[in-house]
């Protein structure tokens, strides 16, 4: 049975399958939750930190159906969670307490959940949770083709006893343009496994094209008098429709409003920081200019991308705010965004180049994480920038480090995601992405065969990413992706025998690569400490291990910096605006940045990758052929791209 | 015989647990939770109870060691160690909890320190009884534990 029948047999069961993430700091607390969730036979996905969950879900909202938090929590306010992942996913959320005080059942409410239990929980009281599920995704079908009178009444249908019936009114209204955008996200994913009720409309792909043209069409106008009707006649699409467009609009304004938020308090951080160098500033506006395109990313990156910081530090500060790639304008002349106006954060200045504060700019990434929930990993950016997708860039979180490797697997599959979102357009660099994304988890696989045997490189490849597809083959999932983070410490359990192979595998290589190869290596004993220092609450793994690979990590980023200039300017390029000098600098960058740029990416996935690249590149034609459709891609539209990439590769290979 | 003796007297340990008010309720609940595929299940999240319970413990006796005493925090301590006590279904432990988050808000300090005494006590005296009865029921066999004689 493929994974894809698994799932669908659970959906058609539903309740039965329902998907629930549960977090709670108190294991007790959890355990019990879980084994009677497992009773009434949901799926579950337990984690006792926030940030981890944030991260399941920010990898892929469509895994879970419903949320369970506690209230409590040390790592981030449960309110503070419910909030994101309303905003963010649009999922049902529970809140959890052993305090039942009305007042904070209130606050729950205020803050969007959509129960409240209060502890001890009784399993009869999960038995129905489903509920709030399914209503929430007639009220998302609703919103999708009707008006808002009649989620109204139907909310008021199969409101029953719910005390927050009129929560879910005022929630549907906030979030009926969030729903229509998440629904139409969920549309061009090309995922289909939401609510079989939601109707189909002809699916819009946002391609990376696409989205260009809309970019370039709301920079004529102006972002604040870009109106959809204008832009579709700027863009001249024949298949798009003025809905299309003002839903991607209202995406792509979300995005813009987050980040501004981010830039605010990046602007704060790197005021602290301080950065005076000039050619920080022309970085930066390059940054801007680039990453203003970046920005427009299409719009299901919302919500995984959205978060993320993207590897080059630098990047994810330009990122951030559209209002740098204003602030930058004047400040570059050579560098014409072209763009109207921008959310005014000129936080351009400050905190551009990660690059050359290495630890300074690390701790202002990781402080931005923290404030804005450590979302993602810039591994995913990178993932994202080397496929050629255009991202929304948001500082997010480079502290992910922290999250092995779920994080590396978090990295990957969004590539992986946007692969398939973007099939069309990454057919060349799918291999390559499906391979490093499941680089991790089946560790042995992955290495062995690369590394066994070059000449077979491809193959091997794409049989271990088979493999590892079957692997994870007992979560059900359509995507071997999802299966990654949340069955991670499973596998991760399962190649623990697996893991001491990778050091016998890496040292097979001997050539000038064989420092990356100790990625590899590093990756496995970590992995192994991971492992063996979670035996028991294999589900909580993911969170607590991070110093030790992390430090450890460090003595290879050097190693790593030389991988670094393949995946930057292909991020780069993505936004790149064409301008040959903007190129230079990105080259530019890219030398200054790599060492920092490393050091918040010692997040062992991106080591994977970087070993898979390496293994990528013993065959230099080889490494150009997968670039190149990434290249091409960009080359379209970004005449410069393919003498970027070409130097690129020839930094590569000197080494 | 011998095994229905001990049988019997798992049974009789359990019901006074309850009529004792040691457990409550909650406890049958996780009882019920186990199953062929759990077949520990109880005595599991006993064990991590304890585990984690004790180092909640240790934090909180820290925090009382220090004068003044910073009730905020001992008061979210505490309501985190209320919430897995109740989560097993330690009765009287929790309401050792409650007191104690009373006397927090209370800002009295003495009376905190007072009940966290009794607290201890508690805490200990269930996992005396506990590791006892799980023990005898081991000895009884599997049927027993997930018996509910109501």
């Amino acid at each position: 049975m493929t994974i894809e029948a698994v799932l669908d047999d659970q959906r058609d069961q539903f309740p039965l399958g329902m998907r629930v993430l549960i977090v709670d700091d108190d294991v007790t607390c959890l355990r019990v939750l879980e084994t009677m969730l497992h009773k009434c036979q949901y799926h579950v996905t337990a984690t006792s930190h926030a940030f981890t969950a944030l991260e399941l879900l920010r990898e892929n909202r469509n895994k879970f159906d419903l949320v369970i938090s506690d209230v409590q929590m040390p790592d981030m306010d449960g309110f503070k969670l419910l909030e994101l992942v309303g905003l963010e996913m649009d999922l049902p959320v529970i809140m959890l307490s052993s305090n039942g005080d009305r007042e904070l059942v209130m606050k729950g409410v205020t803050h969007g959940a959509c129960d409240y239990l209060v502890k001890p929980v009784r399993i009869q009281e999960l038995k129905n949770i489903w509920q709030h599920v399914v209503r929430r995704k007639k009220v998302d079908s609703k919103d999708q083709t009707n008006s808002g009178n009649q989620d109204k009444s139907h909310i008021g249908n199969c409101g029953g006893g719910m005390a927050n019936l009129d929560q879910n009114v005022k929630l549907n209204k906030k979030r009926k343009d969030q729903n229509e955008d998440e629904d139409d996200n969920r549309d061009e994913d090309g995922y289909d496994n939401d609510d079989p009720s939601t109707q189909k409309k002809p699916r819009v792909v946002w391609s990376v094209d696409l989205h260009r043209k809309f970019v370039a069409a709301v920079n004529k106008l102006g972002i604040d008098k870009a109106v959809p009707k204008k832009i579709l006649d700027l863009m001249n699409e024949d298949k798009l429709t003025r809905e299309n467009v003002a839903s991607h609009l209202q995406k792509f304004r979300l995005y813009l409003k987050r980040i501004s938020c981010v830039a605010n308090q990046q602007a704060n951080m790197m005021a602290a920081i301080g950065s005076s160098d000039s050619s920080y500033l022309r970085m930066g506006s390059f940054n801007g200019v680039r990453n203003y395109h970046a920005l427009t990313g299409p719009g299901q990156f919302n919500n995984t991308g959205f978060r993320s910081m993207p590897l080059n530090g630098m990047i994810g500060r330009v990122n951030t705010p559209a209002g740098l790639g204003q602030h930058c304008l004047p400040s570059s002349g050579s560098i014409k965004l072209g763009h109207g106006q921008h959310p005014s954060n000129s936080i351009l200045d400050q905190g551009l180049f990660p690059g050359n504060r290495n630890g300074s700019m690390f701790q202002g990434n990781l402080e931005l994480d923290q404030r804005h929930s450590k979302g993602a990993t810039s591994v995913r950016d990178l993932s994202a920038g080397i496929n050629g997708t255009p991202v929304f860039p948001i500082p997010g979180g480079l502290s992910d480090a922290k999250l092995i490797v779920s994080r590396s697997s978090d990295a990957v599959g969004l590539t992986d995601d946007l692969i398939l979102r973007h099939p069309r357009d990454f057919e060349g660099g799918r291999e390559y992405v499906n391979q490093s994304s499941l680089s991790v988890a089946p560790l042995k696989s992955e290495f062995s065969a690369p590394f066994l045997d070059h000449g077979r490189l491809n193959d091997s490849w794409s049989s271990a990413a088979q493999s590892s597809a079957f692997r994870s083959n007992s979560f059900p999932s359509s995507n071997t992706r999802d299966n990654i983070p949340v069955g991670m410490s499973s596998q991760l359990r399962n190649c623990q025998f697996d893991v001491p192979s990778i050091n016998s595998v890496s040292s097979q290589l001997q050539d000038p690569r064989t420092e990356m190869l100790i990625q590899p290596s590093a990756i496995s004993s970590t992995a192994e400490q991971i492992i063996d220092s979670d035996p028991t609450q294999g589900w909580v793994w993911m969170d607590h291990k991070q110093d030790s690979p992390y430090h450890h990590s460090d003595a290879i980023s050097s190693s790593m910096n030389s991988l670094m200039p393949a995946n930057i300017p292909v991020a780069f390029d993505q936004n790149l605006d064409s301008k040959g000098t903007t190129l230079q600098r990105n080259m530019d960058f890219n030398s200054i940045g790599q060492s920092n740029f490393l050091d918040p990416l010692l997040i062992k996935f991106d080591e994977v990758e970087r070993s898979v690249e390496a293994s990528m590149n013993l065959k230099p034609g080889y490494t150009m052929d997968q670039r190149k459709p990434q290249g091409g891609l960009v080359s379209n539209n970004y005449g410069l791209l393919d003498d970027l990439v070409s130097a690129m590769t020839n930094q590569l290979e000197k080494r | 015989m011998e095994r229905n003796n001990i049988r019997r007297q798992v049974a009789l340990m359990r019901q006074s647990l309850f009529t004792q008010g040691y457990l409550d309720e909650q406890f049958v609940q996780l009882e019920e939770l186990q199953d062929d595929t759990n077949p520990n299940f109880v005595e599991e999240i006993a064990t991590l109870y304890y585990r984690d319970s004790c180092r909640s413990l240790q934090t909180i006796e820290k925090s009382l060691e220090k004068t003044p005493h910073d009730f905020n925090k001992l008061d979210n301590h505490m309501h985190q160690f209320k919430g897995s006590s109740s989560s097993i279904g330690a009765k009287k432990v929790k309401a050792e909890c409650q007191q104690f988050r009373e006397y927090c808000r209370a800002g009295n300090g003495e009376g905190c320190m007072r009940t966290f005494q009794l607290l201890k006590k508690e805490h200990a005296t269930l996992k005396k009884k506990l590791e006892a009865y799980f023990q005898m029921a081991r000895q009884a066999g599997p049927i027993e534990t997930a018996s509910r004689p109501k």
